[in-house]
């Protein structure tokens, strides 16, 4: 047998929280990691390296401090930069990916956008789109009169495409759609969408949240022009996010929160800016933030991307066959090949019901509509139980969740 | 923690076989209400009527968890029938068991049933599924109420 390549029992150690028990002295089974990751010790002292000794306002100041944080800062986003395969004057520091989207959304539909609107040009999204890659276009469509369209989902989980023709056309100026279902963990065809769009002209913004944290990413070999994700589902710290984008493109887009640090010169009747990433970066930047997050991806390089995703399919394809054997239990979403998240239905027991069975035996799943309501809609249900899996998860944790679904069976005595 | 003290035997009958979980048509000034819990999906659908300051019908339909729909359950067996004073007192009992982190008081005894779900106010994410068709039903009153203050 070759030797496997990740050895998470190993790994699970160098993350603090998943030593805690959890529920009167469980061993805690973390499977929610799409939701949020848990961070390693390296994340969590980079951050406090930063407070205890490099702390100043980037950008500003002449002392050392000053010059320290700006190093600091600055060499988090060569990091993130290298990470993805992208010029670290692409990179974009923001809140969160839902500030990233919002971004987007709102520069290119403010007057000095790059697109001019006219009534009737369209968006195209997917029907899987997590909330934060649907209501920034929403609220945009209500500004410029745009019309929202949306590419169908099949019952197996996938991107419908047999009407992608009509669905693509010359009145599409923006596609912006997932890279990996947060749901179903339906893994999309994006060279194939982008090049589609970019037929038609339209800008293409991609929503990779769920697939920068699990698998190597190229962001030129994916071929889209924005693209976000978010850090603390990579092991990094809440409160930073990541927006890419083609710097000629980032460059004829306005601001969209505007304030100090992202000038050039002002009066007080107006204002220029600087160039991107500085344009979309006002106020003193989260640098502790930054600096933590280019400490997760260092762990993650050194751990290796590929070997995260083939140890992350392997847990998800072990739970699936686990899950399929009892008799009652359905899985949405794709067969494969597919991401890391696993959404099913148990016949018979809500997903609170089931959520709270593996709770109680330390299992930490997520429940609900996972900011996916219209997703639910299509597929006729209001919630399901989600599994989600990283590279600290083991074949246990995959045995403790398929043992508490049996459980959950057992006790609301629905197993058939 | 263990699941039976969430999931007491009365919680998971009225689960199984809820009460009034049929609406009555909509007539004699019924109100109808729909209310959802959008953390979750949830969603319950109540009528009630209310003549001469008696709450004479409580039905519902819904989509959820056990518990709230057994909550929702209880709900409607106590309250329909009673004074509107009395429904409005005892959707207030049942909100300050939900606050009370799993102790009980004697006054929470008019619950009855709904004693039950003393355990569910130890866990804060349940707490809004056990309340989701007592507030149904406290914004129901308080519009059948404006409308006859009208």
């Amino acid at each position: 047998m070759p030797e496997p390549k990740l050895n998470a029992e190993i790994l699970k150690k160098d993350f603090p929280l998943l030593e805690r028990t959890v529920r009167g002295g469980k061993r805690l089974v973390y499977l929610d990691s799409g939701a949020t990751s848990q961070k390693p010790r390296v994340v969590l002292d980079a951050e406090r390296d930063f407070y205890e000794n490099r702390n100043a306002a980037a950008h500003r100041g002449a002392h050392q401090l000053a010059e320290e944080a700006t190093e600091a800062f600055e060499g988090a986003r060569e990091v993130v930069a290298r990470f993805i395969g992208a010029n670290s004057r692409e990179v974009v520091f923001t809140k969160s990916a839902t500030e990233s989207i919002n971004l987007v959304a709102y520069s290119l539909s403010s007057a000095d956008s790059p697109i001019q609107w006219i009534p009737g040009d369209e968006v195209l999204l997917t029907e899987m789109e997590h909330h934060a890659n649907l209501i920034p276009w929403q609220e945009m469509a209500k500004r410029t009169g745009a019309i929202l369209r949306f590419i169908p989902v099949t019952d197996e989980g996938l991107l419908d495409l047999t009407n992608i023709d009509t669905l693509i056309g010359e009145r599409t100026r923006i596609l912006s759609f997932t890279h990996a279902s947060n749901v179903l963990g339906t893994t999309n065809p994006v060279r194939f969408l982008a090049d589609l769009a970019h037929s038609v002209g339209a800008v293409v913004v991609l929503d990779a949240c769920q697939s920068v944290p699990h698998e190597a990413i190229d962001v030129v070999a994916l071929g889209v022009d924005l693209m976000t994700f978010s850090g603390h589902k990579m092991l990094g710290p809440t409160g930073v996010g990541v927006l890419w984008g083609r710097f000629d493109l980032l460059e004829s887009m306005p601001p969209f929160l505007t304030g100090g640090s992202m000038i050039e010169i002002v009066t007080l009747e107006s204002a220029t800016y600087s160039l991107p990433p500085k344009r979309f970066e006002a106020g003193v930047p989260n640098m502790a933030q930054a600096v933590g997050l280019a400490a997760a991806v260092n762990y993650l390089t050194a751990v290796g991307m590929d070997a995260i995703a083939e140890h992350e399919l392997d847990l998800v394809t072990k739970a699936i066959s686990g899950l399929e054997a009892l008799p009652g239990v359905r899985i949405l979403g794709p067969a494969g090949p597919r991401g890391g998240a696993l959404s099913f239905l148990v016949d018979g027991i809500h997903p609170h019901d089931v959520g709270q069975v593996l709770d109680d035996d330390g299992v930490a799943v997520r429940v609900g509509h996972h900011c996916a309501w219209p997703l639910m809609r299509r597929f006729g249900v209001a919630a399901t139980t989600r599994a989600t899996f990283y590279l600290y998860n083991t074949e246990d944790d995959v045995r403790a969740l398929i043992a508490g679904v049996e459980r959950a069976q057992k006790f609301f005595g629905s197993a058939p | 923690m263990n699941l039976e003290k969430m999931y007491q035997e009365i919680i998971l009958d009225h689960y199984k076989h809820p009460q009034q979980k049929k609406l009555a048509p909509l007539d004699n000034g019924a109100v109808e209400v729909h209310h959802v819990n959008p953390t979750c999906g949830d969603e319950v659908t109540l009528r009630a009527q209310v003549i001469d300051g008696v709450v004479v019908s409580v039905t519902w339909d819904g989509l959820g968890c056990s518990i709230s729909q057994a909550s929702t359950s209880v709900m409607a067996g106590l309250t329909q029938g009673a004074t509107l004073q009395h429904s409005l007192d005892l959707t207030a009992q049942f909100l300050s068991l939900m606050q009370s982190k799993g102790v009980t008081t004697e006054a929470d005894e008019v619950l009855e049933d709904g004693l039950a779900f003393a355990g569910v106010a130890l866990y804060p994410a349940r707490v809004k599924c056990a309340l989701l068709g007592w507030m149904a039903l406290k914004d129901a009153i308080s519009r059948e109420s404006g409308e006859l203050n009208e």
